[in-house]
């Protein structure tokens, strides 16, 4: 275990930081750009998982595994959320017919 | 005697109670039978009360209960029943007995009758307080609530929009007057702790004449009586209440209510004396407006208005006697004052009644012939009035008029010629109604009939106490009877105590000529009066001065222009500017700012899901630059 961990260590942590930012910008512009529900939803994920991978550098830098723990919190999340997202999206569909979120747009004043 | 002083007082409550709740289903007959049965029973205990004090020359104090009690502040409702306080419940319940047995033949048809017997006991309840109270703030209620009772009366035929102005104006002017005894009442309560009666007597003899506090304590409750007494310059709302019902004119403004500032200056008799400066503003205003009022009665045309300048104009007779320091005098003529005064105006009413609702006496004429019983006993009352002997007012008259010689030559040719007045409009007013010769309009009425003698008894009463009244107090000049001024010694005994001993009384030659040569005047303007208005064929137009006089002095123009279109302005300015435009502007400028934002910020719905998920985005960074930076 202490040989992975002092792999990973060997990596500055300011690239795992900057790494993250640009992965959660990412994912950031996909929500706000992309007019696919779906991939609307890949964004939030990688957002997501974004997050985890700075948590895990973080646990492993400071040798606490209260990180790693927090991440499964996380993963578990997101499914849940993946579920029910995706739930709903096909119930727009049906009413719908199409995946583009600018379809929704009957909550105008 | 406590009982019975306790149920004095609050039996005609009881009745007010009654017949004001029951007032819709009662029976149009029982309730005037009713006000006056209980009007019967005080009288009876007011003639107990009154024998037990004539003879004994005791005062009851009767405590009832602590009103106001904290701190060293203590006021308790106590009644106190001595001689002067009996004489005035003696006249009160006596005069309002008959004037309610007189009401129930006089507001038979009328549909709010019940309303009118309540409010005419309650009248006498608040009357009764003020008589009874042994401290000046208890005093004040029974003052305000018969300004009340008086409202309600002038404006008992409401829907007429004039006889609710006429009441209003009443009230108003009364409050006025109350603000200055309001404020003796203050000043009375600094200066000695208390607001017992007996107890500021007491501590005030041991005041110097003259003193500041004293005079500015007697000028305010002064003040007070001068709104509720009608006197110059508050006095514009007597002739007004006439548009009440005839016999509430009776009561109220001749015989009970307007006497309240008289007796408050007697009870408070020995402030009074100690102040010769009030005593000497209370003669001035009272011998002005009897002047005033006397003038202005000759002129009028209306047989109540007449009345009412003439109630004007004794009262001012009285302020005099008051101002002269003859306390037992002006009692005296009050007390028969209330009776002949009370007497014409129910005479009136009695007129009134026949010529079914005609008031202006150019409209009368002959009537002599057609209601000879009431034509009988105007002739007791205007003689009454006019001060001729044997009637009473010569007596109560005569105290006053010595008095007035005593003080001065001048004072006492005042107060004759104020009398003689008296004489002229009161005969005027019996020759025009019941001399001369028909008018038109009266040929055109056919219904003249006799009132019934449920009106009549009672003034019969009223007469005969006009006739026999003045005996008990006759001019030094005859005899030694000075029934009242014994009676009332006690009250008056410290007060006149504390004035210098009095001056010389009138030598008899002067004695005299004040008994006679009014009398000889008297007779040429009976004379003079007979051949002006019984012979002549109409009554002219008045021009030149008698105009002015004809026109009230203009004293309700002088008001209005001076007083109630300043403030009509104001009002209207405070309704304009303040009201409508800042206020109301300020509470819909809230109501208009939110729909003016809400209208902006419902743009925000725009129902665009990217839209909204870039401001969630924003939301976020925001917060947390604002969480880390700041």
């Amino acid at each position: 275990m202490e040989t992975t961990v002092a792999q990973i260590q060997t990596i500055p942590l300011q690239y795992y930081i900057l790494f993250c930012s640009a992965l959660f910008s990412i994912g950031v512009i996909g929500v706000l750009a992309k007019r696919n529900a779906l991939v609307i939803f890949m964004s939030v994920e990688l957002m997501l998982n974004s997050a985890n991978l700075l948590l895990t550098a973080f646990s492993a830098y400071r040798n606490d595994p209260a990180g790693q723990i927090f991440v499964f919190f996380i993963m578990v999340v997101a499914a849940a959320e993946v579920a029910i997202g995706l739930a709903l999206l096909v119930v727009v569909y049906r009413s719908t017919k199409t995946i583009d979120i600018n379809a929704l747009d009957r909550l105008k004043w | 005697m406590e009982l019975i002083s306790i149920l004095l007082l609050v039996l005609p409550l009881l009745g007010f109670l009654t017949i004001g709740l029951l007032s819709k289903q009662m029976n149009r007959n029982l309730s005037g039978r009713l006000a006056s049965a209980v009007i019967f029973v005080n009288l009876v205990f007011s003639a107990i009360l009154f024998g037990f004090v004539a003879s004994s020359n005791s005062t009851i104090e009767i405590p009832l209960f602590d009103w106001i009690k904290f701190a060293d502040i203590s006021i308790p409702f106590a009644l106190t029943i001595d001689r002067l306080s009996a004489l005035m419940l003696m006249i009160i319940n006596g005069v309002g007995l008959l004037i309610h047995i007189y009401s129930i033949g006089y507001m038979k048809e009328d549909e709010g009758v019940n309303r009118f017997f309540a409010y005419l006991n309650l009248f006498i309840f608040f009357m009764l307080i003020l008589v009874l109270s042994s401290n000046y703030l208890m005093l004040f209620i029974g003052w305000e609530g018969v300004g009340l009772c008086s409202y309600l009366l002038i404006g008992f035929w409401f829907k007429d929009h004039a006889n609710n102005d006429a009441a209003k104006k009443a009230f108003i002017i009364n409050r006025i007057g109350d603000l200055g005894f309001l404020l003796g009442i203050f000043l009375l309560y600094s200066t000695f702790k208390t607001l017992s009666i007996s107890e500021i007597a007491a501590k005030a003899s041991l005041m110097p004449s003259g003193d500041m506090t004293l005079f500015f304590i007697t000028f305010c409750l002064f003040i007070g009586a001068t709104g509720k007494s009608a006197q110059i310059p508050l006095f514009t709302w007597l002739p007004d209440a006439m548009a009440g019902p005839t016999p509430v004119s009776a009561l109220i403004h001749a015989a009970t209510m307007v006497t309240a500032g008289i007796y408050l200056i007697a009870r408070s008799s020995v402030l009074f004396v100690l102040s010769p400066v009030t005593m000497n503003i209370i003669l001035v205003v009272g011998a002005t407006t009897a002047l005033v009022g006397g003038l202005i009665a000759i002129y009028q045309n209306d047989i109540k208005k007449i009345l009412a300048y003439s109630t004007v104009s004794q009262l001012g007779f009285l302020f005099m006697a008051l101002g002269l320091g003859s306390f037992s005098g002006a009692m005296f003529h009050l007390t028969t004052h209330a009776f002949f005064k009370a007497l014409l105006f129910l005479e009136a009413g009695s007129v009134i009644h026949a010529l079914s609702g005609e008031q202006d006496i150019r409209n009368m004429g002959g009537l002599r012939k057609k209601i000879p019983f009431t034509f009988a006993l105007f002739i007791i009352g205007t003689i009454a009035i006019s001060g001729i002997p044997p009637f009473a007012g010569f007596f109560s008259k005569e105290v006053i008029l010595t008095a007035a010689y005593e003080h001065g030559l001048g004072m006492g040719i005042i107060a004759t010629v104020i009398s003689l007045m008296t004489t002229i409009y009161m005969f005027r007013l019996l020759f025009v109604v019941f001399f001369k010769s028909e008018s038109k309009a009266l040929k055109a009425n056919h219904h003249v009939h006799e009132s019934p003698k449920v009106m009549t008894y009672p003034m019969a009463v009223l007469a005969i106490l006009s006739m026999v009244a003045g005996f008990v107090q006759l001019p030094k000049l005859f005899s030694e009877t000075q029934g009242f001024d014994n009676f009332l010694t006690p009250i008056f005994e410290k007060s006149n105590s504390l004035v210098a001993a009095s001056e010389h009384g009138l030598d008899v030659q002067t004695e005299w000529l004040v008994f006679l040569v009014p009398l000889f005047i008297i007779a040429a303007l009976i004379f003079i009066s007979y051949k002006r208005f019984v012979t002549e064929k109409e009554l002219t137009e008045p021009t030149g001065l008698a105009k002015v006089l004809a026109g009230k002095f203009y004293f309700d123009e002088i008001y209005a222009f001076l007083i109630v279109k300043p403030l009509g302005f104001i009002s209207d300015l405070f309704r304009e500017f303040v009201d409508q435009t800042i206020i109301n502007g300020l509470v819909n400028s809230v109501g208009n700012g939110t729909l003016f934002a809400g209208k902006r910020l419902r743009r925000l719905q725009t129902g665009n899901v990217g839209f909204y998920l870039t401001i969630m985005v924003l939301s976020v960074i925001a917060i947390l630059f604002f969480n880390i930076i700041l």
